[in-house]
Protein backbone atom coordinates (compact mmCIF):
# COMPACT_ATOMS: atom_id res chain seq x y z
CA UNK A 1 0.00 0.00 0.00
CA UNK A 2 0.64 3.77 -0.23
CA UNK A 3 2.81 5.64 2.55
CA UNK A 4 0.91 7.69 4.25
CA UNK A 5 0.68 10.09 7.52
CA UNK A 6 -1.91 9.22 10.19
CA UNK A 7 -4.27 11.42 12.54
CA UNK A 8 -6.96 10.22 14.49
CA UNK A 9 -9.42 12.87 15.26
CA UNK A 10 -11.36 13.60 18.61
CA UNK A 11 -13.90 15.37 17.57
CA UNK A 12 -15.75 16.96 14.84
CA UNK A 13 -14.28 20.24 14.77
CA UNK A 14 -10.45 19.04 14.70
CA UNK A 15 -11.65 16.69 12.10
CA UNK A 16 -12.38 19.40 9.60
CA UNK A 17 -9.49 21.49 11.18
CA UNK A 18 -6.99 18.47 9.96
CA UNK A 19 -8.90 18.34 6.65
CA UNK A 20 -9.06 21.91 5.88
CA UNK A 21 -5.23 22.24 7.02
CA UNK A 22 -3.78 18.75 4.75
CA UNK A 23 -4.81 19.38 1.38
CA UNK A 24 -4.21 15.59 0.46
CA UNK A 25 -5.87 14.09 3.32
CA UNK A 26 -8.90 12.51 3.61
CA UNK A 27 -10.91 10.80 5.79
CA UNK A 28 -11.50 7.34 7.07
CA UNK A 29 -14.07 5.38 8.49
CA UNK A 30 -15.07 2.05 8.28
CA UNK A 31 -12.21 1.98 5.66
CA UNK A 32 -13.64 -0.68 3.48
CA UNK A 33 -13.71 1.77 0.22
CA UNK A 34 -11.21 3.59 0.62
CA UNK A 35 -8.44 1.09 1.87
CA UNK A 36 -9.46 -1.07 -1.40
CA UNK A 37 -8.84 1.87 -3.86
CA UNK A 38 -5.26 3.04 -2.10
CA UNK A 39 -4.50 -0.57 -2.66
CA UNK A 40 -4.32 -0.17 -6.07
CA UNK A 41 -3.59 3.45 -6.06
CA UNK A 42 -6.33 4.70 -7.13
CA UNK A 43 -6.40 6.96 -4.07
CA UNK A 44 -3.62 8.37 -3.04
CA UNK A 45 -4.10 10.36 0.48
CA UNK A 46 -1.04 11.52 1.97
CA UNK A 47 -2.71 11.65 5.52
CA UNK A 48 -5.51 9.58 6.85
CA UNK A 49 -7.38 11.28 9.07
CA UNK A 50 -9.34 8.54 11.22
CA UNK A 51 -13.32 9.79 12.24
CA UNK A 52 -13.95 6.05 13.60
CA UNK A 53 -13.96 7.26 17.08
CA UNK A 54 -16.12 10.23 16.92
CA UNK A 55 -19.07 9.98 18.72
CA UNK A 56 -21.65 10.20 15.94
CA UNK A 57 -23.41 6.88 16.56
CA UNK A 58 -26.63 7.31 17.93
CA UNK A 59 -29.86 6.56 16.60
CA UNK A 60 -32.27 9.31 17.89
CA UNK A 61 -35.80 10.49 17.49
CA UNK A 62 -36.43 13.59 16.04
CA UNK A 63 -38.74 16.32 17.17
CA UNK A 64 -41.41 15.57 14.13
CA UNK A 65 -40.97 11.59 14.34
CA UNK A 66 -38.46 10.77 12.07
CA UNK A 67 -34.71 9.87 13.57
CA UNK A 68 -31.35 11.18 12.88
CA UNK A 69 -28.57 8.91 12.44
CA UNK A 70 -25.27 9.77 12.97
CA UNK A 71 -22.42 9.26 10.45
CA UNK A 72 -20.48 6.03 11.97
CA UNK A 73 -23.21 3.45 12.94
CA UNK A 74 -22.12 0.55 11.23
CA UNK A 75 -24.64 -0.15 8.19
CA UNK A 76 -25.48 -3.45 10.04
CA UNK A 77 -26.26 -2.14 13.14
CA UNK A 78 -28.41 0.43 11.13
CA UNK A 79 -30.07 -2.53 9.23
CA UNK A 80 -30.94 -4.29 12.60
CA UNK A 81 -31.94 -1.41 14.55
CA UNK A 82 -35.87 -2.21 15.91
CA UNK A 83 -37.18 1.04 14.90
CA UNK A 84 -35.45 1.24 11.13
CA UNK A 85 -37.06 -2.51 10.65
CA UNK A 86 -40.06 -1.45 12.66
CA UNK A 87 -40.63 2.20 10.68
CA UNK A 88 -38.37 2.26 7.89
CA UNK A 89 -37.82 -1.75 6.41
CA UNK A 90 -37.18 -0.59 2.73
CA UNK A 91 -34.37 1.14 4.28
CA UNK A 92 -32.97 -1.92 6.39
CA UNK A 93 -33.98 -4.34 2.53
CA UNK A 94 -31.35 -1.96 1.23
CA UNK A 95 -28.79 -2.58 3.49
CA UNK A 96 -28.90 -6.07 3.71
CA UNK A 97 -29.41 -6.00 -0.10
CA UNK A 98 -25.11 -5.06 -0.14
CA UNK A 99 -21.80 -5.85 0.23
CA UNK A 100 -21.35 -8.76 2.84
CA UNK A 101 -21.96 -9.54 6.65
CA UNK A 102 -18.62 -8.58 7.89
CA UNK A 103 -18.20 -5.57 5.29
CA UNK A 104 -21.63 -4.45 7.04
CA UNK A 105 -20.24 -4.24 10.28
CA UNK A 106 -17.52 -2.34 9.06
CA UNK A 107 -18.78 0.20 6.73
CA UNK A 108 -20.55 3.67 7.93
CA UNK A 109 -23.00 5.43 6.84
CA UNK A 110 -21.02 8.38 6.03
CA UNK A 111 -18.86 6.30 4.19
CA UNK A 112 -21.28 4.32 2.26
CA UNK A 113 -22.59 7.30 0.54
CA UNK A 114 -19.33 8.56 -0.31
CA UNK A 115 -17.90 5.45 -1.82
CA UNK A 116 -16.85 5.51 -4.95
CA UNK A 117 -17.48 3.92 -8.55
CA UNK A 118 -17.15 0.30 -9.17
CA UNK A 119 -16.28 1.04 -12.55
CA UNK A 120 -13.50 -1.28 -13.51
CA UNK A 121 -11.55 1.15 -15.51
CA UNK A 122 -11.95 3.37 -12.77
CA UNK A 123 -10.01 0.51 -10.81
CA UNK A 124 -7.49 0.24 -13.68
CA UNK A 125 -4.75 2.64 -13.77
CA UNK A 126 -3.05 1.30 -17.03
CA UNK A 127 -6.39 2.58 -18.98
CA UNK A 128 -7.88 6.20 -18.80
CA UNK A 129 -10.53 7.27 -16.70
CA UNK A 130 -11.87 11.02 -16.06
CA UNK A 131 -12.31 9.87 -13.05
CA UNK A 132 -9.57 8.60 -11.41
CA UNK A 133 -7.51 11.17 -14.05
CA UNK A 134 -9.18 14.06 -14.95
CA UNK A 135 -8.88 14.93 -18.87
CA UNK A 136 -7.57 11.82 -19.54
CA UNK A 137 -10.43 10.66 -20.88
CA UNK A 138 -13.50 7.63 -20.82
CA UNK A 139 -12.45 3.91 -21.29
CA UNK A 140 -15.63 2.68 -20.74
CA UNK A 141 -17.90 4.73 -23.53
CA UNK A 142 -16.62 2.91 -26.56
CA UNK A 143 -15.27 0.05 -23.65
CA UNK A 144 -16.21 -2.85 -21.83
CA UNK A 145 -19.73 -0.97 -20.92
CA UNK A 146 -22.64 -3.49 -19.81
CA UNK A 147 -21.93 -2.11 -16.17
CA UNK A 148 -22.51 1.34 -16.74
CA UNK A 149 -25.14 3.97 -16.71
CA UNK A 150 -27.98 4.48 -19.34
CA UNK A 151 -29.05 7.90 -17.66
CA UNK A 152 -27.24 11.31 -17.15
CA UNK A 153 -24.49 9.96 -18.35
CA UNK A 154 -22.12 12.44 -20.40
CA UNK A 155 -19.05 12.16 -22.59
CA UNK A 156 -16.78 12.23 -20.04
CA UNK A 157 -17.81 9.54 -17.81
CA UNK A 158 -20.64 6.86 -17.98
CA UNK A 159 -20.15 5.49 -14.34
CA UNK A 160 -22.92 4.08 -12.40
CA UNK A 161 -22.87 4.93 -7.88
CA UNK A 162 -22.96 1.70 -6.54
CA UNK A 163 -24.18 2.15 -3.09
CA UNK A 164 -27.61 0.36 -2.56
CA UNK A 165 -27.88 2.10 0.69
CA UNK A 166 -28.33 5.54 -0.82
CA UNK A 167 -31.01 4.69 -3.81
CA UNK A 168 -33.12 3.58 -0.46
CA UNK A 169 -32.22 7.08 0.98
CA UNK A 170 -33.14 8.53 -2.27
CA UNK A 171 -36.82 6.69 -2.11
CA UNK A 172 -37.08 7.66 1.40
CA UNK A 173 -36.28 11.51 1.03
CA UNK A 174 -33.76 11.63 3.60
CA UNK A 175 -31.56 14.51 4.40
CA UNK A 176 -27.99 14.58 4.87
CA UNK A 177 -25.94 17.08 7.92
CA UNK A 178 -22.98 18.01 7.04
CA UNK A 179 -20.32 20.15 9.06
CA UNK A 180 -17.69 22.59 7.58
CA UNK A 181 -15.45 25.17 8.30
CA UNK A 182 -18.50 27.74 7.75
CA UNK A 183 -20.60 25.88 9.86
CA UNK A 184 -23.29 23.09 9.28
CA UNK A 185 -25.77 23.14 6.73
CA UNK A 186 -27.89 20.09 5.20
CA UNK A 187 -28.33 18.83 2.19
CA UNK A 188 -31.57 16.76 0.45
CA UNK A 189 -30.78 12.53 -0.60
CA UNK A 190 -31.42 13.70 -4.08
CA UNK A 191 -29.27 16.55 -4.23
CA UNK A 192 -26.53 14.90 -2.15
CA UNK A 193 -24.67 12.81 -5.51
CA UNK A 194 -24.27 14.64 -9.18
CA UNK A 195 -24.27 13.59 -12.58
CA UNK A 196 -20.90 13.06 -14.10
CA UNK A 197 -21.10 16.04 -16.51
CA UNK A 198 -17.24 17.48 -17.30
CA UNK A 199 -16.53 16.80 -13.98
CA UNK A 200 -16.82 13.23 -13.33
CA UNK A 201 -13.87 13.21 -10.57
CA UNK A 202 -16.55 14.89 -8.08
CA UNK A 203 -19.24 12.54 -7.12
CA UNK A 204 -21.37 14.54 -5.00
CA UNK A 205 -21.88 18.14 -3.26
CA UNK A 206 -19.60 18.01 -0.71
CA UNK A 207 -17.18 20.41 -0.02
CA UNK A 208 -13.57 18.90 0.34
CA UNK A 209 -13.30 20.08 3.94
CA UNK A 210 -16.73 18.95 5.29
CA UNK A 211 -17.92 16.16 6.60
CA UNK A 212 -21.06 14.34 6.89
CA UNK A 213 -22.05 14.10 10.61
CA UNK A 214 -25.76 12.47 10.55
CA UNK A 215 -28.56 11.40 7.72
CA UNK A 216 -31.97 12.26 8.91
CA UNK A 217 -34.87 10.44 7.92
CA UNK A 218 -38.32 11.91 8.00
CA UNK A 219 -41.27 10.71 9.66
CA UNK A 220 -42.85 9.26 6.12
CA UNK A 221 -41.47 5.67 6.63
CA UNK A 222 -43.76 3.41 4.43
CA UNK A 223 -43.28 0.47 6.51
CA UNK A 224 -46.62 -0.78 5.19
CA UNK A 225 -45.92 -0.85 1.35
CA UNK A 226 -42.51 -0.91 0.49
CA UNK A 227 -39.99 -2.95 -1.77
CA UNK A 228 -35.99 -3.36 -2.42
CA UNK A 229 -35.43 -5.56 -5.38
CA UNK A 230 -31.52 -5.92 -6.74
CA UNK A 231 -30.82 -7.62 -9.84
CA UNK A 232 -27.75 -9.06 -9.87
CA UNK A 233 -25.02 -11.66 -11.44
CA UNK A 234 -25.10 -13.55 -8.23
CA UNK A 235 -27.59 -13.59 -6.07
CA UNK A 236 -25.44 -12.09 -3.26
CA UNK A 237 -22.46 -10.49 -2.45
CA UNK A 238 -22.44 -8.93 -5.99
CA UNK A 239 -23.22 -5.09 -6.71
CA UNK A 240 -26.40 -4.18 -8.64
CA UNK A 241 -26.73 -4.59 -12.22
CA UNK A 242 -30.46 -2.48 -11.73
CA UNK A 243 -31.76 -2.44 -8.62
CA UNK A 244 -35.33 -0.27 -7.27
CA UNK A 245 -36.57 0.87 -3.98
CA UNK A 246 -40.29 1.60 -4.13
CA UNK A 247 -42.73 2.75 -1.41
CA UNK A 248 -46.54 3.57 -1.82
CA UNK A 249 -49.19 4.83 0.48
CA UNK A 250 -52.88 3.62 -0.40
CA UNK A 251 -55.99 5.70 0.60
CA UNK A 252 -58.68 2.92 0.05
CA UNK A 253 -57.55 1.52 -3.29
CA UNK A 254 -56.01 4.88 -4.78
CA UNK A 255 -52.41 5.36 -4.30
CA UNK A 256 -52.13 8.45 -1.71
CA UNK A 257 -48.15 8.98 -2.06
CA UNK A 258 -45.52 7.01 -4.38
CA UNK A 259 -41.77 6.95 -4.03
CA UNK A 260 -39.31 5.27 -6.67
CA UNK A 261 -35.84 5.33 -6.74
CA UNK A 262 -33.47 3.15 -9.36
CA UNK A 263 -29.67 2.12 -8.44
CA UNK A 264 -27.24 0.87 -10.84
CA UNK A 265 -28.21 3.23 -13.82
CA UNK A 266 -26.55 6.15 -13.38
CA UNK A 267 -23.83 8.17 -11.63
CA UNK A 268 -26.92 9.04 -8.55
CA UNK A 269 -30.00 7.08 -7.88
CA UNK A 270 -32.15 8.06 -10.16
CA UNK A 271 -35.49 9.26 -9.12
CA UNK A 272 -38.43 11.33 -11.09
CA UNK A 273 -41.33 13.56 -9.10
CA UNK A 274 -43.18 13.14 -12.88
CA UNK A 275 -43.91 9.04 -12.34
CA UNK A 276 -44.02 9.83 -8.54
CA UNK A 277 -46.62 12.28 -9.33
CA UNK A 278 -47.99 9.84 -11.99
CA UNK A 279 -49.50 7.05 -9.32
CA UNK A 280 -50.56 9.35 -7.79
CA UNK A 281 -54.37 8.91 -7.36
CA UNK A 282 -54.17 5.82 -9.20
CA UNK A 283 -55.23 2.36 -8.55
CA UNK A 284 -52.34 -0.26 -8.68
CA UNK A 285 -52.33 -1.56 -11.74
CA UNK A 286 -49.75 -2.84 -13.89
CA UNK A 287 -50.72 -0.34 -16.60
CA UNK A 288 -50.17 2.45 -14.24
CA UNK A 289 -46.91 0.82 -13.35
CA UNK A 290 -45.72 0.32 -16.68
CA UNK A 291 -46.07 4.26 -17.41
CA UNK A 292 -44.44 5.18 -14.02
CA UNK A 293 -41.72 2.96 -15.16
CA UNK A 294 -41.15 4.90 -18.92
CA UNK A 295 -41.60 8.50 -17.41
CA UNK A 296 -38.89 6.93 -15.26
CA UNK A 297 -36.69 5.90 -17.45
CA UNK A 298 -37.66 8.74 -20.09
CA UNK A 299 -34.23 9.79 -21.80
CA UNK A 300 -32.08 7.11 -21.36
CA UNK A 301 -29.53 6.45 -23.64
CA UNK A 302 -27.51 3.33 -24.46
CA UNK A 303 -23.89 2.13 -25.12
CA UNK A 304 -22.60 -1.11 -26.75
CA UNK A 305 -23.35 -3.41 -24.16
CA UNK A 306 -25.71 -1.94 -21.57
CA UNK A 307 -28.69 -1.84 -24.11
CA UNK A 308 -30.51 -4.37 -21.99
CA UNK A 309 -30.54 -2.30 -18.81
CA UNK A 310 -33.67 -0.52 -20.08
CA UNK A 311 -35.83 -3.07 -20.30
CA UNK A 312 -34.53 -5.05 -17.31
CA UNK A 313 -34.93 -1.51 -15.30
CA UNK A 314 -38.38 -1.34 -16.58
CA UNK A 315 -39.43 -4.83 -15.68
CA UNK A 316 -37.84 -4.68 -12.10
CA UNK A 317 -39.71 -1.26 -11.92
CA UNK A 318 -42.92 -2.87 -12.27
CA UNK A 319 -42.29 -5.84 -10.62
CA UNK A 320 -41.34 -3.91 -7.39
CA UNK A 321 -44.03 -1.84 -7.46
CA UNK A 322 -45.86 -4.84 -7.71
CA UNK A 323 -44.45 -6.48 -4.79
CA UNK A 324 -44.86 -3.37 -2.46
CA UNK A 325 -48.54 -2.90 -3.41
CA UNK A 326 -49.35 -6.28 -2.61
CA UNK A 327 -47.17 -6.22 0.78
CA UNK A 328 -44.75 -8.84 -0.21
CA UNK A 329 -41.54 -7.20 -0.16
CA UNK A 330 -38.49 -8.82 -1.40
CA UNK A 331 -36.50 -11.16 1.31
CA UNK A 332 -32.99 -10.37 0.83
CA UNK A 333 -32.18 -14.22 2.53
CA UNK A 334 -35.45 -16.34 0.38
CA UNK A 335 -33.90 -15.33 -3.58
CA UNK A 336 -37.32 -15.96 -5.29
CA UNK A 337 -38.80 -12.93 -6.75
CA UNK A 338 -41.98 -12.81 -5.10
CA UNK B 1 0.03 22.72 3.95
CA UNK B 2 0.87 19.39 2.23
CA UNK B 3 1.87 15.99 3.81
CA UNK B 4 5.33 15.31 2.05
CA UNK B 5 5.37 12.05 0.89
CA UNK B 6 9.07 11.54 1.06
CA UNK B 7 8.44 11.47 4.92
CA UNK B 8 8.79 8.39 6.67
CA UNK B 9 6.14 8.23 9.22
CA UNK B 10 6.89 7.49 12.77
CA UNK B 11 5.97 4.01 13.79
CA UNK B 12 2.98 4.28 16.34
CA UNK B 13 2.78 2.13 19.12
CA UNK B 14 -0.71 0.37 19.66
CA UNK B 15 -1.80 -2.36 21.63
CA UNK B 16 -4.59 -4.86 21.48
CA UNK B 17 -5.42 -8.43 22.79
CA UNK B 18 -5.35 -10.84 20.44
CA UNK B 19 -7.19 -14.38 22.02
CA UNK B 20 -6.88 -13.17 25.33
CA UNK B 21 -2.96 -11.94 25.42
CA UNK B 22 -2.21 -8.25 25.60
CA UNK B 23 0.03 -7.59 22.37
CA UNK B 24 1.88 -4.45 21.90
CA UNK B 25 3.22 -3.37 18.61
CA UNK B 26 5.18 -0.31 16.95
CA UNK B 27 3.89 0.12 13.58
CA UNK B 28 3.76 2.23 10.06
CA UNK B 29 0.35 3.32 9.97
CA UNK B 30 -0.21 1.41 6.40
CA UNK B 31 -0.14 -2.01 7.97
CA UNK B 32 -3.31 -3.80 7.99
CA UNK B 33 -4.96 -5.75 10.64
CA UNK B 34 -4.67 -8.69 8.50
CA UNK B 35 -0.43 -8.15 8.09
CA UNK B 36 -0.55 -7.13 12.30
CA UNK B 37 -1.58 -10.53 13.05
CA UNK B 38 -0.27 -12.67 10.46
CA UNK B 39 3.51 -10.93 10.04
CA UNK B 40 4.16 -9.07 13.46
CA UNK B 41 2.43 -11.56 15.27
CA UNK B 42 3.03 -14.44 13.74
CA UNK B 43 -0.42 -15.85 13.58
CA UNK B 44 -0.88 -16.97 10.26
CA UNK B 45 -4.07 -18.77 10.93
CA UNK B 46 -5.71 -15.92 9.33
CA UNK B 47 -5.87 -16.07 5.46
CA UNK B 48 -4.88 -13.66 2.61
CA UNK B 49 -7.06 -14.39 -0.16
CA UNK B 50 -7.83 -11.46 -2.14
CA UNK B 51 -7.09 -8.68 0.42
CA UNK B 52 -9.49 -6.33 -1.17
CA UNK B 53 -12.78 -7.42 1.03
CA UNK B 54 -13.54 -10.26 -1.42
CA UNK B 55 -13.42 -13.32 -0.03
CA UNK B 56 -13.22 -13.45 3.65
CA UNK B 57 -10.64 -15.47 4.00
CA UNK B 58 -9.17 -12.53 6.96
CA UNK B 59 -12.28 -12.74 8.95
CA UNK B 60 -11.50 -12.10 12.38
CA UNK B 61 -13.60 -10.79 15.05
CA UNK B 62 -12.82 -7.94 16.59
CA UNK B 63 -15.08 -6.35 20.08
CA UNK B 64 -17.15 -9.87 19.15
CA UNK B 65 -17.66 -8.91 15.60
CA UNK B 66 -16.56 -10.43 12.95
CA UNK B 67 -15.08 -8.20 9.85
CA UNK B 68 -12.62 -8.20 7.26
CA UNK B 69 -9.28 -7.65 8.38
CA UNK B 70 -7.77 -6.60 4.88
CA UNK B 71 -9.72 -3.59 5.24
CA UNK B 72 -9.08 -2.60 8.26
CA UNK B 73 -5.65 -0.64 9.93
CA UNK B 74 -4.14 -1.96 13.01
CA UNK B 75 -3.81 1.27 14.13
CA UNK B 76 -7.21 1.84 13.95
CA UNK B 77 -7.97 -1.14 16.25
CA UNK B 78 -5.95 0.08 19.16
CA UNK B 79 -7.35 -1.14 22.26
CA UNK B 80 -9.75 -3.69 20.62
CA UNK B 81 -9.87 -6.82 21.56
CA UNK B 82 -9.56 -9.70 18.64
CA UNK B 83 -10.51 -13.39 18.36
CA UNK B 84 -8.56 -15.20 15.38
CA UNK B 85 -8.74 -18.75 14.66
CA UNK B 86 -6.05 -20.04 16.71
CA UNK B 87 -8.29 -18.47 19.40
CA UNK B 88 -11.41 -20.10 19.20
CA UNK B 89 -10.29 -23.78 20.53
CA UNK B 90 -10.68 -23.10 24.76
CA UNK B 91 -8.38 -25.33 26.81
CA UNK B 92 -7.45 -28.03 24.15
CA UNK B 93 -11.05 -28.89 23.33
CA UNK B 94 -12.54 -27.45 19.81
CA UNK B 95 -14.60 -25.04 19.23
CA UNK B 96 -18.22 -26.46 18.85
CA UNK B 97 -18.45 -25.02 15.45
CA UNK B 98 -14.91 -26.67 14.46
CA UNK B 99 -15.89 -29.88 15.41
CA UNK B 100 -19.07 -29.91 13.57
CA UNK B 101 -16.53 -28.65 10.22
CA UNK B 102 -14.98 -31.84 11.02
CA UNK B 103 -17.96 -33.79 11.44
CA UNK B 104 -19.61 -32.92 8.33
CA UNK B 105 -16.20 -32.58 6.28
CA UNK B 106 -17.17 -29.05 5.45
CA UNK B 107 -13.36 -28.09 4.05
CA UNK B 108 -11.18 -29.45 1.09
CA UNK B 109 -7.86 -27.44 1.54
CA UNK B 110 -8.69 -25.19 3.82
CA UNK B 111 -7.61 -22.55 3.04
CA UNK B 112 -10.66 -21.00 3.32
CA UNK B 113 -11.77 -22.17 6.96
CA UNK B 114 -10.21 -20.24 10.14
CA UNK B 115 -12.55 -17.10 8.12
CA UNK B 116 -15.30 -19.50 7.31
CA UNK B 117 -14.84 -20.64 10.98
CA UNK B 118 -14.51 -16.90 12.35
CA UNK B 119 -17.52 -15.46 10.31
CA UNK B 120 -19.57 -18.54 11.56
CA UNK B 121 -18.80 -17.73 15.12
CA UNK B 122 -20.24 -13.98 14.53
CA UNK B 123 -22.85 -15.38 12.75
CA UNK B 124 -23.74 -17.35 15.65
CA UNK B 125 -23.46 -14.16 17.90
CA UNK B 126 -25.37 -11.84 15.92
CA UNK B 127 -28.39 -14.47 15.68
CA UNK B 128 -29.49 -13.52 13.20
CA UNK B 129 -29.82 -16.70 10.61
CA UNK B 130 -32.78 -19.01 10.97
CA UNK B 131 -32.70 -21.37 8.35
CA UNK B 132 -30.68 -22.85 5.81
CA UNK B 133 -31.01 -19.54 3.48
CA UNK B 134 -30.47 -17.04 5.79
CA UNK B 135 -27.02 -19.41 6.92
CA UNK B 136 -26.13 -19.07 3.05
CA UNK B 137 -27.31 -15.15 2.98
CA UNK B 138 -25.57 -14.12 5.99
CA UNK B 139 -22.46 -17.00 4.76
CA UNK B 140 -22.19 -15.27 1.52
CA UNK B 141 -19.10 -12.43 2.40
CA UNK B 142 -16.81 -16.23 2.74
CA UNK B 143 -15.94 -17.77 -0.83
CA UNK B 144 -15.27 -21.29 -0.81
CA UNK B 145 -12.89 -22.19 -4.05
CA UNK B 146 -13.03 -26.16 -3.49
CA UNK B 147 -17.15 -25.90 -3.20
CA UNK B 148 -17.67 -26.96 -0.06
CA UNK B 149 -20.64 -25.04 0.62
CA UNK B 150 -23.39 -27.57 1.13
CA UNK B 151 -21.30 -28.94 4.17
CA UNK B 152 -20.23 -25.70 5.38
CA UNK B 153 -23.69 -24.71 6.04
CA UNK B 154 -24.82 -28.01 7.24
CA UNK B 155 -21.76 -27.60 9.78
CA UNK B 156 -23.39 -24.31 11.11
CA UNK B 157 -27.16 -25.84 11.35
CA UNK B 158 -25.64 -28.71 13.61
CA UNK B 159 -24.03 -26.07 16.00
CA UNK B 160 -27.13 -24.11 16.18
CA UNK B 161 -29.16 -26.56 16.91
CA UNK B 162 -27.04 -27.31 20.14
CA UNK B 163 -28.74 -26.47 23.02
C1 LIG C 1 -16.25 -6.76 -1.89
C2 LIG C 1 -17.17 -5.61 -1.64
C3 LIG C 1 -18.50 -5.70 -1.99
C4 LIG C 1 -19.37 -4.64 -1.76
N1 LIG C 1 -20.68 -4.74 -2.14
C5 LIG C 1 -21.52 -3.70 -1.97
C6 LIG C 1 -22.86 -3.74 -2.40
O1 LIG C 1 -23.32 -4.75 -2.93
N2 LIG C 1 -23.64 -2.66 -2.20
C7 LIG C 1 -23.17 -1.53 -1.60
O2 LIG C 1 -23.94 -0.58 -1.43
N3 LIG C 1 -21.91 -1.44 -1.19
C8 LIG C 1 -21.07 -2.50 -1.37
N4 LIG C 1 -19.77 -2.40 -0.98
C9 LIG C 1 -19.25 -1.08 -0.58
C10 LIG C 1 -19.41 -0.77 0.88
O3 LIG C 1 -20.77 -0.57 1.17
C11 LIG C 1 -18.63 0.51 1.12
O4 LIG C 1 -17.26 0.21 0.97
C12 LIG C 1 -18.86 1.09 2.50
O5 LIG C 1 -20.20 1.45 2.67
C13 LIG C 1 -17.98 2.29 2.73
O6 LIG C 1 -18.08 2.71 4.08
P1 LIG C 1 -16.77 2.89 4.99
O7 LIG C 1 -17.21 3.46 6.28
O8 LIG C 1 -16.01 1.64 5.05
O9 LIG C 1 -16.01 3.99 4.12
P2 LIG C 1 -14.45 4.34 4.02
O10 LIG C 1 -13.77 3.37 3.15
O11 LIG C 1 -13.89 4.59 5.37
O12 LIG C 1 -14.57 5.74 3.29
C14 LIG C 1 -15.07 5.84 1.97
C15 LIG C 1 -15.03 7.30 1.55
O13 LIG C 1 -15.96 8.05 2.32
C16 LIG C 1 -15.31 9.16 2.93
N5 LIG C 1 -15.99 9.33 4.22
C17 LIG C 1 -16.18 8.38 5.18
N6 LIG C 1 -16.92 8.87 6.19
C18 LIG C 1 -17.20 10.16 5.87
C19 LIG C 1 -17.94 11.22 6.52
N7 LIG C 1 -18.55 11.02 7.69
N8 LIG C 1 -18.02 12.41 5.90
C20 LIG C 1 -17.42 12.62 4.70
N9 LIG C 1 -16.72 11.67 4.04
C21 LIG C 1 -16.61 10.46 4.62
C22 LIG C 1 -13.86 8.77 3.02
O14 LIG C 1 -13.02 9.90 3.03
C23 LIG C 1 -13.69 7.95 1.76
O15 LIG C 1 -13.43 8.79 0.67
C24 LIG C 1 -18.88 -3.46 -1.15
C25 LIG C 1 -17.55 -3.37 -0.77
C26 LIG C 1 -16.69 -4.43 -1.01
C27 LIG C 1 -15.25 -4.31 -0.60
S1 LIG D 1 -17.12 5.59 -16.93
FE1 LIG D 1 -16.28 7.18 -15.57
S2 LIG D 1 -15.19 5.96 -14.06
FE2 LIG D 1 -15.46 4.61 -15.84
S3 LIG D 1 -13.67 4.93 -17.21
FE3 LIG D 1 -15.22 6.39 -17.84
S4 LIG D 1 -14.63 8.23 -16.68
FE4 LIG D 1 -13.68 6.54 -15.63
S1 LIG E 1 -8.30 -11.34 2.17
FE1 LIG E 1 -9.72 -10.05 3.16
S2 LIG E 1 -11.54 -10.48 2.10
FE2 LIG E 1 -10.09 -11.60 0.93
S1 LIG F 1 -11.89 -25.60 1.53
FE1 LIG F 1 -10.66 -24.98 -0.14
S2 LIG F 1 -11.33 -22.92 -0.38
FE2 LIG F 1 -12.75 -23.67 1.02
Amino acid sequence: MINFQYSCASDVTEAIGLLAAHSGAKLIAGGTNLIDLMKESVEKPTRLIDISRLPLRQIEETGDGGLHIGALVPNSDLAYHPLIEERYPLLASAILAGASAQLRNMASVGGNLMQRTRCAYFYDTATPCNKRTPGSGCSAVDGLNRNHAILGTSAFCIATNPSDMSVALAALDAVVHIAGPSGERTMGMREFHRLPGDTPHVDTNLERSEIITAIELPPRGFAGNYSYLKIRDRVSYAFAIVSVAAALEFDGHAIRKARLALGGVAHKPWCSVEAEAALQGQPATTDHFARAADLLLQGARTYAHNGFKVELARRAVMRTLTQAANASPQSQAHKKIA
Amino acid sequence: MTDSTNQIPDRIRLSFVVNGTKRTLDLVPWTTLLDALRDHLGLTGTKKGCDHGQCGACTVLVDGRRINSCLTLAVMKDGAEITTVEGLAQDGTLHPLQQAFIDHDAFQCGYCTPGQLCSAAGLLSEGRAKDADEIRELMSGNLCRCGAYPNIVAAIQQTMSWP
